[in-house]
C-alpha cells in the first residue's frame, strides 16, 4: 500500500506540471486553434530564469523559501514578456494565413529559442538548488510524499483553481470563453480580440514559467532541451483531456502522470513513454476528440 | 447619421465593394437588397470595422470610423445582428444577453435592458437558463437581435434576420424591428434577401450587385421599379 502511495503522488506530481503546461496549450487552442509549439521553450526559459535569480539571491544569502517565491515571479514575469512577444512577431503577422504556416512559424520559434538558450548559456546540464523547504509535518509520510512534491501538487492546484475562478467570472475571462467560441461574434460585441489573444498568451507562459521553476528545483538539474521532452509530454495530456478544454487539460496532465508513474513503479521505467502514448492513441480511438473535449458542431 | 463615401473592400485580391456611397439618416430603417455574394454582408462588416475598406471613407456621427477597431464602433453605438445570428453555443441565453451587454458597466441599465428583452421576446425568458446553441433558428434570431440591443445602440446592423425561418416567425421579428424603430428611436439598417419584405419595412432601399449600388429611391418607387419587380420581387 506505501509503495501505491508513493507512485500515485510522484504520480500526482508529474501530472500537475504537465497539466501546468498543457494549461497554456489548451488555451491558446481555444482562442486561435494554434498549436504552439513554441510552448515547452516558454517553460525552459522560465526555468532558466528561475535559475539565474535564485544562484543571484543565494549569493547574497537569502532563505529559500524567499529565493522560491522570488525566483518564481521573475520567471513569470520573463516568460509572460516572452510569450506575448512571440505571439505579437511570429504569429499576429499570419493570423489570417492558411493555417499551416502559423503552425510552422511556432516549430520555427521553438528551434530558435532553443539554440538561443543553447548558446546564450551551455549545452551542458546546470544543477539547480533544491529551493523547497522542508516541511516537518510530511516527516512521518516521508516514504510517500516528500517536501518538494507536497510543495508542486498544492501549488498547481491552487493556480488551476485561480485560473478557473479568472476565466469564469473576470471580465477578460467572459471575453476569453466569447472569443473561443465565436471570435468574429465576440469582435461585434465589442471584444478587443487582439487583448484577448495576448493576455491568453500571457497567461499560458506564467502557469508554464511556475511549472518550470517547480520541476526544476525537484529534479535538480535543467538543460536547453527540457522543454521539447516537457512540451510534447504536455501537449499529450492536452489532446488526451480535449484540446481547448480547461478542465481538459488539467485531467489529462494528471492521468498522464498516474500512468507514467504506475508504469515505472510496477513494469519499468523503459516503459513509461510506451505506455503514455499507447494511451494516447486508444483514447483517441474511442474519443477522438479526448476526454472533455466537445466534437466540433456543424453549423447550419 | 452614417455615411460611406466611395468605399471599396477587398479580400486579398478580390474587390467585394466598388465604390459603394450610402447614406443613412438618423431614425430611418434602409434596406439593402441583392442577390447572394452581391456584398451586402461585406458592407456590413466594413461598417463594423470586421473587414476595414481599402479606400474610402465611412463616416458615423460626423466622425470617420473606418480605421477605428470593432470594439471601437460597438463602443460609438452600432451594433450588429451578423448573419447566421453567431450566438455564443456554450453561454446561456442570460450570458449571452450579458455579453451583448459587454462594454456597458451599469449593472442596473443592463438588468433593465434585459427584463425589456424578455419582454419583447417571452420565449427568451422561459428559456433563460439553456444554452444558446440549444435553441431554435427563430429563437436564435430572436437572441441574436435582443444581444445586439443590450448595447443600447443607435444604429442596428441587421444581417438578413429571414434566413431560414418559418414565414410566421419571419412576420414577427420583423414587427418587432418596426417597434425597436418607432420606440427607441433607434435607426436601422436592414441587409435582405427578402426583398418584399425588406422593402415593405423600410423608408429607402439601396439595390446591390455585383459589389455596386445600381438603384436606390424610396420603398415605394422601388416596389413599383420594372426592373426591381423583375429581378428581385418575382414579379
Amino acid at each position: 500500500m506505501d509503495y501505491f502511495l508513493e507512485l500515485f503522488f510522484s504520480g500526482l506530481t508529474r501530472g500537475s506540471i504537465y497539466a501546468l503546461i498543457a494549461l497554456g496549450y489548451t488555451m491558446v487552442y481555444g482562442i486561435i486553434e494554434l498549436i504552439n509549439f513554441a510552448h515547452g521553450e516558454i517553460y525552459m526559459i522560465g526555468a532558466f530564469v528561475g535559475l539565474t535569480v535564485a544562484g543571484v539571491l543565494t549569493s547574497f544569502g537569502f532563505p529559500a523559501t524567499s529565493i522560491m517565491v522570488l525566483a518564481s515571479m521573475a520567471a513569470i514575469v520573463y516568460a509572460a514578456a516572452y510569450g506575448y512577444t512571440l505571439e505579437k512577431i511570429a504569429y499576429r503577422p499570419l493570423r489570417s494565413a492558411p493555417r499551416l504556416s502559423p503552425l510552422i512559424s511556432a516549430i520555427g520559434m521553438s528551434i530558435f529559442l532553443q539554440n538561443y538558450v543553447m548558446l546564450a548559456q551551455t549545452s551542458d546540464f546546470i544543477s539547480f538548488p533544491s529551493l523547497t523547504p522542508e516541511f516537518a509535518f510530511l516527516d512521518k509520510y516521508s516514504s510517500t510524499i516528500g517536501s518538494s512534491d507536497f510543495l508542486i501538487i498544492v501549488v498547481a492546484a491552487v493556480v488551476m483553481v485561480l485560473l478557473t475562478l479568472f476565466i469564469k467570472f473576470t471580465r477578460m475571462g467572459k471575453a476569453m470563453r466569447a472569443t473561443a467560441q465565436n471570435r468574429k461574434m465576440a469582435m461585434l460585441v465589442g471584444v478587443n480580440v487582439d487583448q484577448v489573444i495576448s493576455v491568453t498568451f500571457i497567461v499560458g507562459s506564467s502557469l508554464a514559467a511556475v511549472g518550470g521553476v517547480l520541476i526544476a528545483s525537484h529534479i535538480g538539474q535543467i538543460n536547453f532541451f527540457i522543454g521539447f521532452i516537457a512540451g510534447i509530454k504536455a501537449f499529450t495530456a492536452a489532446v488526451l483531456g480535449g484540446i481547448g478544454s480547461v478542465p481538459g487539460a488539467m485531467l489529462g496532465g494528471l492521468i498522464l502522470g498516474w500512468t507514467e508513474s504506475f508504469c515505472t513503479g510496477y513494469v519499468s521505467s523503459d516503459y513509461e513513454d510506451v505506455f503514455a502514448f499507447a494511451l494516447l492513441v486508444i483514447i483517441l480511438i474511442f474519443r477522438p476528440s479526448g476526454l472533455l473535449g466537445k466534437a466540433p458542431i456543424q453549423k447550419v | 447619421m452614417l455615411k460611406l463615401k466611395n468605399v471599396n473592400t477587398f479580400y486579398g485580391n478580390i474587390q467585394a465593394l466598388r465604390n459603394i456611397n450610402i447614406e443613412v439618416a438618423k431614425g430611418e430603417i434602409i434596406t439593402l437588397i441583392g442577390a447572394n455574394g452581391a456584398g451586402k454582408t461585406t458592407t456590413l462588416m466594413t461598417i463594423s470595422g470586421v473587414v476595414p475598406p481599402r479606400t474610402g471613407e465611412v463616416i458615423y456621427d460626423g466622425e470617420p470610423i473606418h480605421k477605428k477597431s470593432p470594439d471601437k464602433i460597438v463602443k460609438m453605438g452600432i451594433s450588429q445582428v451578423p448573419e447566421g445570428r453567431l450566438i455564443f453555443p456554450d453561454l446561456t441565453i442570460m450570458e449571452n444577453l450579458d455579453m451583448g451587454a459587454f462594454l456597458r458597466n451599469d449593472s442596473a441599465g443592463i438588468k433593465e435592458d434585459m427584463d425589456h428583452a424578455f419582454e419583447l421576446f417571452p420565449i427568451l425568458y422561459e428559456r433563460r437558463k439553456q444554452l444558446g446553441g440549444n435553441l431554435s433558428g427563430g429563437e436564435q434570431q430572436m437572441l441574436a437581435i435582443s444581444r445586439a440591443l443590450m448595447a443600447r445602440p443607435k444604429l442596428l446592423l441587421l444581417d438578413e434576420p429571414s434566413l431560414g425561418l418559418a414565414p410566421l416567425i419571419i412576420r414577427q421579428i420583423f414587427e418587432i424591428v418596426k417597434k425597436i424603430n418607432k420606440e427607441s428611436g433607434t435607426t436601422v439598417f436592414l441587409v435582405e434577401q427578402n426583398a418584399n419584405l425588406a422593402l415593405k419595412t423600410a423608408h429607402r432601399g439601396y439595390v446591390m450587385e455585383n459589389g455596386e449600388i445600381i438603384l436606390s429611391d424610396t420603398s415605394e418607387k422601388l416596389l413599383a421599379n420594372e426592373d426591381v419587380k423583375k429581378a428581385y420581387l418575382g414579379l
